[in-house]
């Protein structure tokens, strides 16, 4: 119910994209120089405290640190000329890793003041709540009379102000149906608290014997109640999101006068000569001005295999740069990059998820009409009956008053707040509030290969084929550079046991490979093309060659995530369909399919491709779980019924996607379909206890023998059991 | 019965007071951090004069 509230159907995802946007920037703004946020993923006790704020505190120029051992974060408050790089090392000296966080993306989460503030109006419900109680429970003990009548008064008294200031949430999301002609459960809600309270009012100035003030307070307590736990729950999901999000500083190196400057990325303008390190991610999209290197575009494409960068090559934001330094210049920033032209896809693929109803909203559909017109029927007949407004409207009071959703609207924040619990302790964080409920439906995996199934990192496959003297000559070539093949060359051959062979002279040509003198004669370890072999074979490979001996390969396949093959074969033997889609390869894809034992998959897709087959699944009628981490996954990511992608993923696919996956391992994903299924068994049970309760108590209320006291107990005893299934949950 | 004119307002102020202490307590933001608090209190650092 509570998610009727939240969200009201938001048409455009643009409209409420914007403000957001503009919230972003402000707070950007406000943050320039004033504080460094730090996260440190590795303190856990009272002596780290102590420890990191005392380091942090004698570094010069620090004015203030305090660790936040929740969030597992330092705020710092420091001169300008202080940067994170220094208290990164500073920290690291005494023992402990510290990432800097983007003060602009992290700050919304430091104050939750929506949660704040929902806290405080439960907190006077609660008060006024309990004290209106125990004053009922002398009136139903037999006070009468002028006590009974003072009794009443003083309740009003705590009532009306309690109403006022703790229903307003109710009343404005109400408020915001009704505007637009539509029913959501906070309008039978507000009208049962409005309805109570007058017509008690109206009782009392008649020194009548009913009055409902307790209820209304019981009411808006057990609501709000729900609603907190549910506010929790996002708001635990979403400060986890964005430290991920605030984890990737963006910042880019500008050459200035023929210096290098450091800017954050936003400040870039079409034209700029920005420089990228080995290792750094393209930030623009651009040519090539100066510099040869290799770029991995598996982000981007799903391709494995590094792809040749030289002067005048376009390149396009989010490729890594592999070997070489290059220097790019700018021809697209910002919003302007082919990054964000993806964005157009998921806004298309967005609009059909937005079609999804909750369980709660269609709990709601059938449920808030029905008590209208239930009430309003026992208001007519009452009052053709007796021909007495009054009475025909104590007991319209007391038909919404019991029929209201307390119970209901507790059902689903507590079993979803108990499942995102559960599934956060495994590594899973659920982004969306429907996730649950979408994920529970589940009977499709499509999955993506780069960086999904595998790590991304590539992993030597031939060691066993090549002579001792050219496993060690390779070692020598493969220490000198920090391109992913000759590290994971450098791993093996380390791993096995040989030392490098004496190279003098050894030289990285960014982009194409190491070269040296060994005994003589030239050695070369680099693509194909460069060392002179014929560039036949399908497969990822380096190059080694001897001068005067054929060239010899290193072939190298993707390593798995761990956890891949226990989770397709959980999902297949679960009756899952699995199907592999990827941007890479036929080889590598087919190859990758038999290893897991994937009977469907489809090789060479573009992300237009990978959208399409997504949404051909969803019109035979089922239900997708895309996972992937790419770019070119985006679109389909954000198609899908519901979708997961690794932390390691790009920005992008996290925010497109409703749950991602904290840990390295990929197991968690077989048994999220299990804790949603079982989640949203209890929340059918909930609903169905709940309606139990409506059904013996309703024809009271109808029949008029409801008391306040009946009213009282049902909507306590509802709402307790309801939280009570809740816990069951495993 | 008459005991009932000072009881009512004694207890709802009392009740008062404790909801005015949580409000303070939620306003000078002593929910931010409930874990580190917890251990802050073990930790003998600012024992002889408070944090400057």
């Amino acid at each position: 119910m509570a998610d009727v509230a939240r969200a009201p159907v938001s048409a455009c995802p643009a409209c409420s994209a914007a403000p957001a946007a503009e919230a972003l920037a402000e707070r950007r703004a406000a943050v320039r120089d004033a504080r460094i946020t730090l996260s440190l993923p590795t303190i856990h006790c009272s002596a780290c405290i102590s420890k990191v704020e005392r380091a942090l505190n004698a570094h010069p120029g620090v004015r203030d640190a305090r660790v936040n051992l929740t969030l597992k974060r330092a705020q710092v408050d420091a001169e300008p000329h202080v940067t994170a790089q220094e208290l990164i090392a500073t920290l690291d000296a005494i023992g402990y890793e510290a990432h800097e966080l983007d003060p602009g993306t992290i700050a919304a989460t430091q104050t939750d003041k929506a949660g704040r503030d929902l806290l405080m109006r439960l907190a006077v419900a609660g008060f006024a709540a309990m004290n209106v109680m125990l004053l009922s429970i002398s009136v139903w003990s037999g006070a009468e009379g002028p006590t009974r009548d003072m009794f009443h008064w003083i309740s009003a008294a705590i009532t009306l102000p309690t109403i006022a200031f703790s229903g307003q949430p109710f009343y404005r999301s109400a408020w915001a149906a009704l505007r637009h002609g539509q029913l959501n459960m906070d309008v039978p809600i507000t009208l049962a608290i409005v309805l109570a309270v007058v017509t008690s009012l109206w009782e009392t100035s008649l020194s009548g014997e009913h009055a409902y003030f307790d209820a209304a307070l019981a009411l808006t307590f057990f609501l709000l109640a729900g609603r907190y736990l549910d506010h929790r729950t996002r708001a635990i999901a979403r400060s986890a999101a964005e430290e991920l999000a605030a984890l990737e500083v963006p910042r880019a190196f500008v050459i200035r006068d023929g210096d290098e400057v450091q800017v954050p990325v936003a400040e870039l303008a079409v034209g700029d000569i920005v420089a990228v390190r080995p290792g750094g991610r393209m930030p623009v999209d651009g040519e090539i001005v100066e510099g040869t290197s290799e770029l991995d575009r598996s982000l981007l494409t799903g391709e494995t295999v590094p792809v040749f960068a030289g002067p005048g090559q376009a390149i396009s934001a989010g490729e890594v740069n592999l070997t070489g330094p290059l220097r790019v210049r700018a021809t697209a920033v910002g919003s302007d990059t082919s990054l964000h032209r993806m964005a157009d896809l998921v806004a298309v693929a967005e609009s059909g998820r937005s079609r999804y109803t909750s369980l709660a909203d269609r709990a709601a559909k059938l449920y808030a009409p029905g008590v209208h017109i239930l009430s309003a029927l026992s208001f007519v007949g009452w009052f053709l009956y007796t021909w007495d407004v009054r009475t025909a409207l104590n007991i319209a009071a007391a038909v919404l008053i019991i029929t209201c959703p307390c119970a209901l609207g507790l059902a689903v924040p507590a079993v979803t707040t108990a499942a995102s619990g559960r599934l956060f302790k495994r590594g899973m964080l659920i982004k969306h509030s429907t996730a649950l409920e979408r994920l529970a439906a589940v009977d499709t995996v499509v999955l993506d290969k780069t960086g999904t199934l595998t790590e991304g990192t590539p992993e030597l496959t031939n060691l066993g084929d090549h002579a001792r003297t050219d496993l060690e000559v390779a070692l020598a070539l493969a220490e000198a550079s920090s391109h992913p093949l000759a590290r994971a060359l450098t791993q093996a051959v380390r791993e096995a046991g040989i030392a490098p062979a004496e190279v003098t002279g050894v030289t990285e040509m960014p982009g194409y490979g190491t070269s040296g003198r060994w005994q003589g004669r030239e050695v070369r370890l680099g693509r194909a093309s460069w060392v002179g072999a014929a560039q036949g074979a399908t497969q990822t490979a380096a190059w080694l060659s001897v001068a005067g001996e054929a060239p010899r390969a290193f072939t190298f396949t993707d390593r798995l995530r761990p956890g891949a093959e226990e989770a397709v074969q959980a999902l297949t033997e679960a009756g899952k369909r699995v199907i592999l889609i990827s941007g890479d390869s036929s080889a590598a894809v087919e190859a990758l399919a038999r290893r897991l034992g994937i009977d469907h998959w489809l090789a060479e897709a573009l992300p237009e491709d990978k959208l399409a087959r997504v949404e051909q699944l969803a019109q035979e009628g089922r239900y997708v779980l895309m996972v992937g981490d790419g770019l070119n996954d985006t679109a389909a990511l954000a198609a899908a019924h519901v979708s997961i992608s690794p932390a390691s993923a790009l920005d992008a696919a996290r925010v497109a996607s409703d749950i991602v996956l904290l840990g390295g391992d990929l197991s968690p994903v077989a048994q999220a379909l299990d804790t949603a299924r079982s989640a949203i068994r209890r929340i059918r049970e909930n609903f169905r206890i709940a309606t139990v309760y409506n059904i013996v108590a309703v024809p009271l209320a109808v029949a008029g023998l409801a008391t306040p006291l009946i009213a009282a107990l049902a909507m306590s005893a509802s709402s307790i059991t309801v939280s009570l299934n809740a816990l069951r949950l495993r | 019965m008459n005991i009932l004119v000072y009881l009512i307002p004694i207890s709802l102020l009392l009740g008062g007071v404790g909801l005015l202490g949580f409000i303070y307590t939620i306003r000078s933001n002593q929910y931010d951090d409930p874990e580190g608090d917890s251990r802050r209190i073990l930790s003998d650092e600012w024992d002889d004069h408070p944090k400057p």
